[in-house]
């Protein structure tokens, strides 16, 4: 009799406890979620979509650019990952998508077209493996242009190199007036890329990469790579990029200070090189004093010199290990890229890869340059996404590590190609 | 028995948590990476076991010859920089004057910052751009003076070289400070009214009395240099070219940019093996091992 109280008891409280946790889940019904990405411009359209959203409460957490590569990469490793993570699309995700930890956004983008069709088609291709699709875009596109200072042109009576003849002569005259040509953040490697990929581009054109990215064997090897990269040891020979790009660390606050003081009178930079100007030299642009132009042509080359290089955008990603994609899928389809979105974006000169804003982009303080950008984005050829983000992440980081000893010239354009050719 | 575990002094058993905590984060690990070391792993999927391919790649690796070549002269340079100066400095700062005080918690700030915010310091000061000595060229009209000095291949290791002895001769000072303390007064007196005078002093009781000292803070720069790599990683990143990639710098490069795990684990036992040689090794020589005590008193 006893015994059976003692039971009875222990049961009545075990229920009443579960019906109270239940009660206490049920008012704070609200799923969290965490959201991982990186410092840059487009920080306070992220947090602001985080913020004002209801159904969920969305955590942004923002780090470093760098180390960011590696902490997600161990979060998802470890199996510990936040639900939602800023990358790069291309061979960065690929590798997390074939380790199974990103979920599949297909079947969500296909149940709502309305949704899939909101975006280009060859952007959302970054980050679509195999015919699936693992990645939103959360940012504008991101060409790569040549930014230049319109006042230091005119002090020194030239005009913006619109070929390879041009530049060169423009290397020389800045250089002999105490300018630096090309501000150039070669500590940081991944700058060198940018001239790189548009000089292989203007010399072989695009097939030159799409062979060594497609594995064919020696593409590396071909003359037009090495041309390019004799052209590239030529402009540091000229004093292009000055004597201290190697000691400089590629930073928005930096360059875009360099390039407002015209210290530097140019900077081959991604397109949000625009919104670092708008913060750290706001004056350049307030006085039309910024300019910008597509790369210059080579001639001979077999490139189209309206081809882009770039990063067609950035992406979000869920992680497989999410307690609630649902709820995360349902953030960054209401969210990302919404009306308030884009207009936020289109307020830091960006250029969302959405369709149907072409009127909204020309109104606004930014207009000139992000119809600009629209217009070139739209026209170009061919849209070369980075390619250390189209490569293996071993391949990538020789890559950088090999163009940092050609801009050194600690190496020969041939011995770079042969090293290259090794690397997997 | 009972008298016997006394004498001993403590219980060994004192010593286990100790060595579970060291079990648990160190031991378990290390067996972990000699694992890793045999096998093709990115650190996302699971790893495949490949034999010897790490090994035999470790063998025959440039770069990370070049590596071990960049670690070993930043142990030797270090000790030569360093041991001199700090044994110097500590010698001075035993001494009671007020001055010497005040100057021994001077020198002693670098101590007190984390190796990261002295990479950001350096690294700012140095910066060719915006930093003091860029600054200072500027404005003394010297543009002709190279400020690219993290950039210069040639000169990148010497400048991390210098930056390592500023972070670390505060705390080698202080070991000889306490070394030099403990000498007693009377050995000085003595040699005072013989005649002795301040240099030969310092050479014939201070150094011959300060030898475990000196053995203690040498073990510690030589096996101390093979694990640098924040203040290496802040600074200059490895670069320019390879000339400041040290080894616990390429095992990270190769592990978590390259996504290669089983070869960055190859180098981490490398690494382990290494450091556990030269410490063996080195109490062997020195005969520190045998815990002598080389003065009254100490």
């Amino acid at each position: 009799m006893k015994r059976h109280t003692v039971i009875r008891a222990a049961v009545v409280t075990a229920v009443a406890l579960a019906a109270l946790t239940a009660g206490a889940t049920a008012a704070s019904k609200k799923p969290n979620l965490v959201l991982w990405t990186i410092q840059r411009t487009e920080n306070a359209v992220e947090t602001k979509a985080a913020k004002t959203y209801k159904p969920a409460n969305v955590k942004v957490q923002i780090f470093a650019n760098d180390p960011f590569k590696q902490k997600i990469k161990i979060a998802l490793g470890s199996g510990n990952p936040p639900d939602m993570f800023m990358n790069w699309g291309g061979g960065g995700l690929r590798q997390y998508v074939n380790a199974h930890k990103v979920l599949d956004l297909t079947p969500y983008l296909n149940a709502d077209k309305a949704w899939k069709n909101r975006f280009f088609n060859n952007v959302l291709q970054t980050a679509a493996f195999n015919g699936k699709y693992y990645g939103i875009p959360n940012v504008g596109m991101q060409p790569v242009l040549l930014f230049y200072n319109k006042a230091v042109f005119r002090a020194h009576s030239l005009t913006p190199p619109k070929t390879w003849a041009d530049l060169l002569s423009v290397v020389k005259s800045l250089k002999s007036a105490g300018v630096t040509p090309f501000i150039l953040g070669g500590q940081s490697k991944w700058p060198d890329l940018m001239w790189e990929e548009y000089l292989v581009d203007r010399v072989g054109g695009p097939e030159a990469f799409n062979a060594i990215a497609a594995g064919k064997k020696d593409a590396w090897l071909n003359p037009d790579v090495i041309k390019a990269n004799t052209m590239l040891q030529q402009l540091v020979d000229a004093g292009a990029f000055g004597s201290n790009f190697s000691s400089t660390t590629y930073d928005g606050t930096v360059t875009a200070t360099l390039l407002g003081t015209g210290k530097g009178a140019m900077e081959l930079m991604g397109n949000w090189e625009y919104g670092a100007v708008l913060q750290n030299a706001p004056d350049l642009i307030k006085n039309n004093d910024l300019g910008w132009m597509n790369f210059p042509s080579v001639s001979g080359g077999k490139g189209n010199a309206k081809d882009i290089a770039g990063n067609t955008s950035n992406f979000y990603s869920i992680a497989k290990k999410s307690k609630n994609p649902a709820a995360a899928v349902a953030y960054l389809k209401k969210q990302i890229m919404s009306k308030t979105y884009v207009k936020g974006l289109i307020a830091l000169g960006n250029i969302p890869p959405v369709k149907g804003i072409a009127s909204q982009l020309t109104t606004g303080s930014n207009a000139a340059f992000t119809t600009w950008c629209y217009k070139l984005v739209n026209s170009a050829p061919n849209f070369q996404h980075s390619w250390d983000q189209v490569l293996s992440p071993n391949a990538a980081n020789s890559l950088l590590s090999g163009l940092d000893q050609l801009l050194l010239k600690q190496i020969t354009p041939e011995q770079f190609s042969a090293a290259m050719n090794k690397a997997k | 028995m009972r008298a016997d575990r006394k004498r001993m002094g403590a219980s060994p058993l004192l010593a286990l948590p100790a060595l579970g905590l060291f079990a648990i984060f160190a031991l378990a690990p290390m067996i972990v990476v000699v694992v890793l070391s045999f096998t093709n792993y990115n650190g996302i999927s699971s790893p495949h076991y490949t034999g010897l391919a790490n090994w035999s790649r470790f063998l025959h690796d440039s770069t990370t010859h070049h590596a071990i070549w960049i670690s070993l002269e930043i142990m030797v340079l270090s000790w030569l920089i360093q041991t001199p100066i700090a044994l110097l400095l500590g010698v001075f700062i035993s001494g009671r004057q007020r001055y010497r005080s005040v100057l021994a918690a001077v020198y002693f700030v670098p101590l007190l910052f984390s190796a990261a915010a002295i990479g950001i310091t350096w690294k700012n000061l140095l910066d060719p751009n915006f930093g003091l000595l860029a600054n200072l060229t500027h404005r003394l009209h010297m543009s002709w003076f190279p400020v690219s000095w993290l950039g210069n291949p040639g000169l990148a290791l010497y400048m991390i070289i210098f930056i390592i002895a500023w972070q670390f001769i505060p705390f080698h000072m202080l070991l000889y400070q306490a070394g030099a303390r403990q000498i007693p007064h009377s050995i000085y007196e003595a040699a005072e009214i013989d005649g002795a005078g301040r240099v030969r002093q310092f050479l014939r009781i201070t150094l011959p009395l300060l030898r475990n000292t000196i053995v203690t803070s040498s073990v510690l720069i030589l096996v101390g240099s093979l694990t640098y790599f924040d203040l290496v990683f802040i600074v200059t990143g490895g670069g320019p070219g390879f000339a400041t990639r040290l080894l616990p710098l390429d095992m990270y490069i190769n592990g978590f940019e390259r996504t290669d795990m089983g070869y960055a684990s190859a180098i981490s036992v490398v690494l382990v093996a290494a450091a556990l040689t030269l410490s063996l090794l080195l109490i062997r020589i020195t005969g520190f091992g045998r815990f002598r005590s080389s003065h009254e008193g100490a």
